[in-house]
């Protein structure tokens, strides 16, 4: 149970990058992307998460009370709304390669243009 | 295939250093359930002394390190700038443009507009109390652009146009990303450290309570909500556009 956290993270890091590596589409590569982000996530809060603790929310309990990192969810949650917009970008460029080559496969991206 | 054969023998040895990395740092890592990392135990006895403010987090995401917030919020200005350049070159789509809008049934109209409302709603509570209970700017503000783009989804493109206004979003956007900085600035003016908490903290679990920790809310739940509009828009309007192309072939 103890490593079931940190094991999901290292396994959804590792399906987001094999997708990385084989994706013959640039929108599937955007979407392995944000996966293999995904996985900081979980990981974040999987390190800050103590025992029988609350979060880290003190309205209408004890200051004293044992209550998990408040650090890292600060960190989790301004990640995941950058990567939305992150991701938004780098569909963007993806739209714009396909106008300007009208292909989403990277193999065929290949070559200069004048 | 046989690029793509070579790519995965050619991703091999990085795999082999990554799994070793991966392996090495989980292995530092402390057990499960037993953190006990000094700075975070820190805030969640301070926080509410300090600056009265109940939910830790927010506090950590406003004032303890409000400097990384700004840094982050500045990341999200700067792509969704990025995808305006990219998208909005390619002509407007006006509403003439969209003569044939789907047009759906009258009950779904006025149940999404209802829905709408409510996850407005949820999405303005979600702000205004985020450093109270559970919520924040930067998920309010996802919240209520949700709930703006349920337009869209239940009226149509053209009525998604009249709450889309990009003469109003791009400058709220602006405000929202300014304001966190004008905070900053301030601070600096009253010959206190950048983003020093200027105002008294006030009543603890009330709205009145963390001083800036309430403005710099609602600057990032301002820049936030417009920033999710104005991707909403620009890729709903290369949606249409290509409907609009589409039957212009025909």
């Amino acid at each position: 149970m103890s490593v079931l956290a940190y094991g999901v993270a290292a396994w959804i890091f590792c399906v987001g990058i094999y997708g990385a590596i084989i994706s013959r589409n640039l929108i599937h590569l955007a979407v392995c992307l944000s996966v293999a982000q995904s996985s900081t996530y979980i990981l974040l809060l999987a390190i800050g998460y103590r025992n029988h603790a609350t979060a880290p929310i003190f309205k209408g309990f004890e200051n004293r009370t044992k209550a998990v990192d408040p650090v890292v969810q600060a960190l989790t949650l301004t990640d995941i709304v950058v990567s939305v917009t992150v991701i938004a970008l780098i569909l963007a460029l993806a739209l714009d390669a396909h106008e300007a080559a009208n292909t989403v496969d990277p193999d065929e991206l290949v070559g200069m243009r004048g | 295939m046989r690029r793509q054969r070579a790519r995965g023998l050619l991703a091999l040895p990085a795999l082999g250093g990554l799994g070793a990395l991966l392996a090495w740092g989980f292995s530092g890592l402390s057990p499960f359930g037993h953190f006990h990392g000094f700075y975070g135990q820190l805030l969640n006895a301070i926080a509410l002394p300090q600056r009265h403010t109940t939910n830790t987090v927010a506090a950590v995401t406003f004032d303890y390190r409000g400097i990384d917030t700004l840094g982050e919020e500045f990341i999200l200005f700067t792509a969704v700038i990025g995808v305006v350049l990219l998208l909005r070159k390619a002509g407007r789509a006006t509403p003439r443009d969209v003569a044939q809008d789907v047009v759906s049934s009258q009950a779904s109209r006025y149940f999404g507009v209802i829905g709408a409302g409510l996850v407005l709603l949820v999405g303005l509570w979600l702000a205004a109390f985020g450093y109270v209970t559970p919520g924040g700017g930067f998920q309010g503000g996802v919240v209520i652009a949700s709930g703006i783009a349920v337009v869209f989804l239940a009226c149509g493109y053209r009525a998604w146009l009249r709450v889309s206004n990009e003469e109003v979003l791009d400058p709220l956007e602006g405000t929202g990303a300014g304001g966190f900085v004008a905070l900053g600035l301030a601070a600096l003016i009253a010959g206190a450290p950048f983003l020093h908490n200027l105002f008294g903290p006030g009543k603890a679990g009330t709205l009145f309570s963390g001083g800036s920790i309430a403005i710099a809310n609602w600057a990032v739940a301002l820049e936030v909500a417009a920033a999710n509009l104005v991707l909403y828009a620009e890729f709903l309007e290369q949606y249409v556009m290509t409907l609009v192309r589409d039957t212009g072939d025909e």
